[in-house]
């Protein structure tokens, strides 16, 4: 390709993070001699574009103008194509940053329970946001996916690896930037795992229990013996069990994944590909956080049946950039699986072939949408795709694609431990198995919780110890930011796909957030609507748009100011909603009005100092 | 029977049968729903379609409902499927088209798009000023430095807008950004659909997202060479060529005065075809006809912008 | 070739074929538009060769470049076919049912080994011994060229050379498959079509066959004289030789645009009538007794075109032509009237009407068919016939339709213009996007991207003579010296230096460039001139020699 690079140069520590980073993807440099090839075969290397820009944003600590164009000139990426990606992701900086960054989620949950004293203490020390000199600074971050210990940040650091951080305050913010010394990462927060412990457990069967940095102890407690059953079974048995199952993707679409993986076994197109979304954003939830930190092997087992049972190859674990624990126990993991054997070019002495990609995300909700997320892995803005076709047919490098979410994939070693027939007695007749919930908010002990398909919502919170002390429901969120409000009268809801579609909500992620009397409602729905507009890929007018207006809308309502041009703004916003879920491209866009929708049909939008 | 006539190949022809607006169509497989309603005469707004892009199917004015489908299709990229059932006119239709009308004219200037558009703008009820009055035009560069994620709060006393002054950084052609509906043809047309010099790509995200050269480099300092395809298939006047700029804003460009003529380039041997816009026996403006099997509607420099020559003329 | 002369393909082919072939063709920047048909070809999964001394923007698309030497490419080819023959990957069916003299070819491309092809071109073996394999193997193939095969003392050999290939792999005569030159003006190919060569009437007919020339002088009335005319460069030898004393140019500026442009001015210089009809005051012009302002017609008048794929196509008036300057035709026309001869009323049309009551291949081809259908590809024989998007369909029927395509071997020698010691340096010359031959028509024009007419050298040989960017210095051919700015472009390697010929009054290119010719098409080598580049000395007596560059060989 003929690129035109501007001519500046990396400094020398850009092209040795760059050189290493391609070194070590098997890209080797283009010979200037009397022949060369700057054909097909170099602009193949556009999908390791993100991986090369993280490995700029680790070292160096943010992407100067010579490094992009050093990446750009050695994966024959045009420079200005470069830049669209770069700047699509919110963890990429391409203004000088210094070395150290603190993410402060302000989201709805954190926004609850001290952010914004922790960015008053930023603030007072580092002064004001995203500035480009000095030690560190911090910037306002969407949820991070620590919500059950919230308040919470994430520390990137040039140079090292980045760190979570939660529960954080005020004061350990302060320490920490006095010391620079980071606490050891801590285990994520499942009560049913504690003592005693919840033997109805399938998901979270080895949390606590296994030791996530250790193949034989993940053999120890059993695992590996699905891959085994999948091997006997071979791949049309493996569709019959989950066809049998009736295991339902746990992704918000319920598609079941038995036809999804037969489409991609029986399309005639290779190579196939298998991913796992493991992009976990949506604001509230954070249960693939801890089964990949807690149980990754589980994660590797599961992603290479996938594989084995669609006849891929190759598998992508695609893993939001937020999460550097999981991102370093599953790198661990996979390292283990493939000198043990268990990934390479004869798994598990069964002779196929199988291995799997690790791929960070970079700070971009709307990559948690299968088809943007495709994009981002091929190198590309991470912009979802029109429907159909479907990734089971058009996936991944355009190739049939079976993609699931981390949750559900667990699931199938579930399928597989016992049978289809007998997974599909769990649950309901429809809803079978068990699903995960991530309850914050005014409740006694949040965490993650597992409970069988049909348990109401009140048996969950009792599970957890009942609302916090004193409090009482104002409204429940359900499924995150774009998800819906409940109220008390919906306590006996059944918390299965049916019930919920029925009462017109959505279990969405599994996100139960309780809002008590405390709690100032309309500033979680401007949250959500910053948060729409801020993750919205611009793609689609209705939701580029529409996020703008509704946010806009919401403003003048919650402010009880008039529209100037006398429209009545709940009229208007009706409209929003309205057009950004029929004409928007993707999920996040004809989700992105729901949860405001919601709060205008249950009364909850209140204007401040209004009198009514 | 001669041996190449053994080997033709004859042509398969299948096709598909749907009902639109209540009227049964047939159109050839992998035709699309707006190939189909073009069969049957059924006018579709469109504003990020083109013949002979890729459909990115991004500004959604052309949306149908097609039965038991949960959300509306884009008509310029579906395929029809046999037994489908569309409505072009429903009440949900025109609602969706409205609104897409009304967030783009309250966001972005439309002044200059044709009269095709301007029409569909008023018949589908779009009414911009709904939204309040607009936000003050962003200053030099600003939009450009926008960081993904985080934005400062609004207040919605005003509607945001993508009103910035125009970039002039080189002799032959302006780009006027508070124009860009972001239909992405300028980054087909300089992309893979044609040119394949990607100087410019979409940047940033959700309403900060903008057509860049990297690091919002001048063009002159970018992969550009000027072949002005991304003005040939602008919408919205957002590109222009410099001399159309300097008339419009002279007040001088007067399209009663005009004349287009199709002739052939004369700097090489491949044959493209142009399409001279001329005011007052001077070329003004040069495309190329979309449909002729040549260019499909691209040029070069010296295509679109090389005339100069014939009107250097001693005063 | 094999009769016609025009390019056997259709732009539409370029895109459904399996591989292209670029040879000495920088079509990225001087054919922007039949690249794009290219780059649709290679998304679609084709690969691509660029064969070209310069690691030029095409080759940048390219799954293989390979860096030949100039003037080297018969070479190159023979190696290719030998490599082919010696793989058993030659198309036998093909070379049995439709061509001849195979054997001969065969015996004459032997020693050229991939070894002796690698010394002769400078490419490395194994990129050859690839493309060969890769032109064999291919399904569909086309070869495409420019100006660096036909610019060059054996241009028709080359040509031959690359025709060979095609012939050798049945890859010319399918859809998909071909042998396309690239035209360098918009009109080069309807020039030949219409007999604008010394030794063809219109339609390609032999000037030397006496049932032709009868018909034509029938229609005409009028004696065509018996014999080939001289072609460009056999104009020049004959005024050196006086010969030849009146001339009449139209729209060329051969003062600026003829390789060793100084012996060129003072020939027309010598002339006893000069008279040149164009649409500037050319240099050339300039020396002229007599000037016709003539109108831009492509669109300021009427007429036909015809493109690279032998599609011809109309030019319309869009504009009306600045103070006295008239069209072309309607100059000749009143020429004819005040010589004599009165024609009637001149109309573009009327022009084109006759041609096609003598010409077979354009009878087809009414203005009226030619707007409706965007223009029509030759041949088009009568009104129903759609045009023809590729030929020679006719090798490949049972039985073959007409004669064998005969094997023309030709052997390699290298450019006249021999790198010595005190000449080191391969000088070879080429366009740039924005500009256009002599600069006449686009110097008009304010372009962001022109480049300062200027001595291109490579980053090495520009640090090893110790020059800087924008430094002036002497360059110097056997046959003239200028100065020039030097400009570093890492496209170039040591050895090699490059040249425009976009702006005479910057930097007069062709006050260097070689004055041999082509003897079988005329011709000139603009492409392989040997040079000396100096510091332009202060004290011009002590001249100090820079040390030599090595030559690639």
């Amino acid at each position: 390709m003929d690129l035109r690079l501007r001519g500046s140069d990396p400094t020398p520590a850009e092209r040795a993070t760059v050189d290493l980073f391609l070194l070590s993807s098997g890209v080797s440099e283009q010979a200037n001699g009397r022949a060369a090839n700057t054909g097909h075969e170099a602009r193949a290397h556009r999908h390791l574009l993100l991986p090369a820009l993280h490995s700029l944003q680790d070292e160096i600590g943010w992407i100067s103008e010579g490094a992009l164009s050093y990446v750009c000139e050695r994966l024959t990426v045009p420079p200005a194509d470069a830049y669209g990606v770069a700047s699509f992701y919110a963890l990429f900086s391409l203004r000088p940053r210094p070395p150290l960054v603190a993410h402060v989620c302000d989201d709805i949950v954190c926004m609850k329970k001290g952010a914004e004293d922790i960015i008053a203490t930023l603030q007072d020390k580092l002064g004001p946001e995203s500035s480009e000199e000095g030690a560190a600074t911090w910037l306002r971050s969407p949820c991070l996916g620590q919500c059950e210990r919230a308040p919470a940040l994430l520390w990137q650091r040039a140079g090292s690896d980045d760190r979570s951080h939660a529960p954080a305050s005020s004061e350990a913010v302060g320490r920490l930037l006095a010391d620079g010394l980071f606490d050891a990462p801590e285990r994520g927060t499942a009560p049913q795992t504690e003592t005693p412990r919840d033997p109805r457990l399938r998901l979270l069967r080895r949390i606590g229990l296994v030791d996530p940095t250790d193949l034989d102890d993940y053999r120890g407690h059993g695992g590996y013996s699905a891959l085994r059953r999948a091997v006997r079974l071979g791949p049309e048995g493996i569709a019959r069990e989950l066809a049998d199952s009736k295991l339902m993707g746990r992704g918000g679409a319920a598609f079941p994944i038995g036809a999804k993986w037969d489409a991609v076994a029986k399309a005639p197109v290779r190579p196939h590909y298998v991913i796992c979304n493991a992009d976990e954003s949506e604001p509230g939830t954070f249960k693939d956080r801890i089964l990949m930190e807690e149980d990754p092997f589980a994660l590797i087992e599961a992603v290479t049946i996938a594989g084995y049972a669609t006849g891929a190859e190759r598998g992508y674990i695609y893993i939001r950039g937020e999460y550097p624990l999981a991102t370093h126990r599953l790198e661990d993991a996979i390292a283990q699986a493939r000198a043990r054997g268990m990934l390479g070019g004869n798994v598990m002495g069964e002779d196929f072939v199988f291995d799997i990609e690790l791929r960070r995300g970079a700070g971009a909700y709307i990559c948690g949408e299968e088809t943007a997320l495709m994009n981002s892995i091929e190198g590309f803005r991470g912009e979802p795709r029109n429907k159909p076709p479907f990734p089971t047919q058009v996936g991944l490098f355009g190739k049939p694609t079976a993609i699931n979410n981390v949750e559900t994939l667990f699931n199938v070693l579930e399928v597989l431990a016992e049978g289809g027939p007998a997974f599909a007695g769990i649950g309901t007749k429809d809803s079978t198995g068990t699903k995960l919930f991530c309850l914050t908010g005014a409740i006694a002990k949040p965490g993650l919780y597992e409970l069988e398909f049909g348990a109401t919502l009140r048996e969950l919170l009792d599970l957890a110890g009942g609302v916090t002390e004193g409090a009482t429901i104002q409204a429940i969120l359900l499924g995150g930011a774009a998800g819906t409000f409940i109220d008390t009268s919906d306590l006996d809801l059944p918390l299965t796909f049916e019930a919920t579609r029925a009462a017109s909500a959505s279990l969405g992620s599994g996100v139960v957030h309780i809002l008590d009397e405390s709690s100032d409602i309309s500033a979680v729905l401007l949250r959500i609507a910053a948060f729409m507009r801020d993750e919205s890929c611009g793609q689609c007018v209705p939701c580029r748009v529409g996020t703008v207006r509704q946010e806009e809308a919401l403003q003048r309502i919650v402010a009880g100011r008039k529209n100037a041009s006398g429209q009545d703004d709940v009229a208007l916003l009706a409209d929003l909603v309205r057009v950004m879920s029929d004409a928007s491209i993707c999920g996040l866009g004809f989700t992105a009005g729901v949860a405001v929708k919601s709060a205008l049909e249950r009364g909850l939008l209140t204007p401040q100092g209004s009198n009514s | 029977m001669s041996r190449a006539a053994r080997f033709k190949l004859g042509v398969i022809k299948r096709t598909v049968e749907l009902t639109i607006d209540g009227v049964a169509v047939e159109v050839p497989e992998g035709a699309t729903i707006l190939d189909a309603c073009n069969k049957l005469g059924i006018v579709t707004p469109t504003l990020c379609y083109l013949s002979t892009l890729t459909p990115v199917n991004a500004c959604r004015v052309c949306v149908v409902e097609v039965e038991k489908a949960r959300v509306l299709a884009p008509a310029c990229s579906r395929k029809v499927e046999p037994g489908m059932v569309v409505h072009t006119d429903s009440e949900r239709v025109r609602h969706s088209r409205r609104m897409v009308f009304e967030l783009l004219s309250s966001s972005v200037d439309m002044s200059l798009v044709s009269g095709e558009v301007k029409g569909w703008i008023d018949s589908y009820g779009s009414d911009a000023a709904r939204y309040g009055p607009p936000a003050p035009p962003a200053k030099v560069g600003e939009r450009d430095a926008r960081h993904a994620g985080h934005h400062h709060a609004v207040d919605g006393s005003v509607a945001e807008t993508v009103a910035q002054p125009v970039k002039i950084d080189n002799d032959l052609y302006v780009r006027d950004y508070s124009r860009c509906i972001l239909c992405y043809k300028c980054v087909e047309a300089c992309g893979e659909d044609a040119q394949n010099t990607f100087a410019i790509a979409v940047a940033g995200r959700g309403f900060d997202a903008r057509i860049a050269t990297e690091f919002d480099a001048p063009l002159t300092d970018s992969a550009c060479v000027y072949c002005g395809n991304c003005i040939g298939v602008c919408p919205t006047g957002a590109l222009m060529p410099k001399s159309e700029y300097d008339l419009r804003q002279q007040g001088r460009w007067d399209e009663a005065r005009q004349t287009v003529t199709q002739t052939v380039c004369s700097f090489c041997g491949v044959g493209c075809n142009l399409d001279l816009t001329v005011q007052d026996n001077a070329i003004v403006r040069v495309d190329s006809p979309l449909e002729h099997s040549v260019t499909h509607g691209h040029l070069c420099i010296k295509g679109r912008f090389g005339f100069q020559h014939v009107q250097n003329l001693p005063d | 070739m094999f009769g016609a002369g025009g390019g056997t393909s259709s732009y539409q082919e370029i895109e459904d074929t399996d591989l292209i072939i670029l040879w000495g063709s920088n079509a990225r920047e001087t054919h922007p538009i039949f690249f794009h048909h290219v780059l649709k070809g290679v998304h679609q999964g084709a690969r691509l060769y660029a064969i070209d001394p310069r690691r030029t923007s095409t080759s940048q698309w390219a799954d293989g470049w390979l860096g030949v030497d100039v003037g080297s490419d018969i070479a190159l080819a023979n190696g290719i076919a030998r490599e082919i023959i010696a793989a058993g990957l030659e198309n036998r069916a093909f070379i049995d049912h439709a061509t001849e003299n195979f054997e001969e070819y065969a015996r004459m491309v032997e020693p050229y080994t991939l070894e002796m092809t690698a010394r002769c071109t400078g490419v490395p073996a194994p990129a050859i011994r690839e493309l060969a394999h890769a032109y064999a193997r291919a399904d569909r193939a086309q070869i495409c060229w420019t100006l660096g095969i036909t610019e060059h003392h054996n241009a028709a050999d080359n040509v031959f050379a690359l025709i060979n290939l095609a012939l050798l792999c049945g890859h010319v005569g399918r859809y998909g498959s071909g042998v396309n030159p690239l035209r360098g003006q918009n009109n080069v190919q309807g020039g030949g079509d219409m007999g604008a060569i010394p030794n063809k009437l219109p339609g390609f007919k032999n000037v030397e066959d006496d049932a032709e020339r009868a018909r034509f002088e029938s229609v005409w009335s009028c004696t065509i004289p018996p014999q080939n005319g001289w072609h460009l460069s056999q104009m020049f030898e004959a005024m050196e030789r006086g010969d030849l004393r009146t001339l009449y140019v139209i729209g060329e500026n051969p003062a600026d645009s003829e390789a060793d442009a100084p012996h060129a001015r003072k020939l027309l210089e010598g002339l006893d009538h000069l008279v040149v009809q164009d649409i500037f005051l050319t240099n050339t012009a300039r020396m002229a007794d007599v000037v016709f302002p003539a109108a831009a017609d492509w669109c300021e008048y009427e007429g036909t075109v015809t493109n690279s794929e032998r599609r011809v196509q109309r030019v319309r008036k869009a504009l009306e032509p600045p103070g006295e300057a008239r069209p072309d035709l309607e100059i000749i026309w009143e020429l004819a009237r005040r010589l004599g001869n009165d024609w009637g009323e001149p109309g573009a049309e009327r022009a084109w009407d006759e041609l096609r009551s003598l010409s077979a291949m354009h009878t087809g081809m009414s203005y009226e068919r030619l707007d409706a259908m965007g223009g029509i590809q030759w041949p088009c024989p009568d009104e129903n016939h759609p045009g023809s998007p590729f030929l020679h369909g006719r090798l490949w029927e049972e039985p073959r339709g007409g004669p064998p395509a005969p094997f023309t071997p030709v052997e390699f020698v290298a450019p006249l213009d021999e790198l010595n010691a005190e000449f080191p340096i391969r000088l070879t010359t080429g366009r740039r996007l924005d500009s256009y031959n002599t600069g006449v028509q686009t110097g008009g024009y304010s372009s962001p991207m022109r480049k300062k007419e200027s001595l291109f050298l490579c980053p090495e040989d520009a640090e090893r003579l110790g020059f800087a960017e924008g430094e002036r210095v002497q360059v110097s051919s056997r046959r003239g010296s200028i100065e020039a700015p030097v400009a570093i472009e890492s496209s170039l390697r040591p050895g090699l230096a490059f040249m425009t010929v976009h702006s005479a009054g910057e930097v007069d290119t062709n006050v260097l460039t070689s004055d041999a010719w082509d003897k079988k098409s005329g011709t000139a080598d603009f492409k392989a001139t040997a040079i000396r580049v100096e510091r332009i000395a202060a004290e011009r007596g002590a001249r100090h020699e820079v040390a030599a560059a090595g030559t690639s060989h």
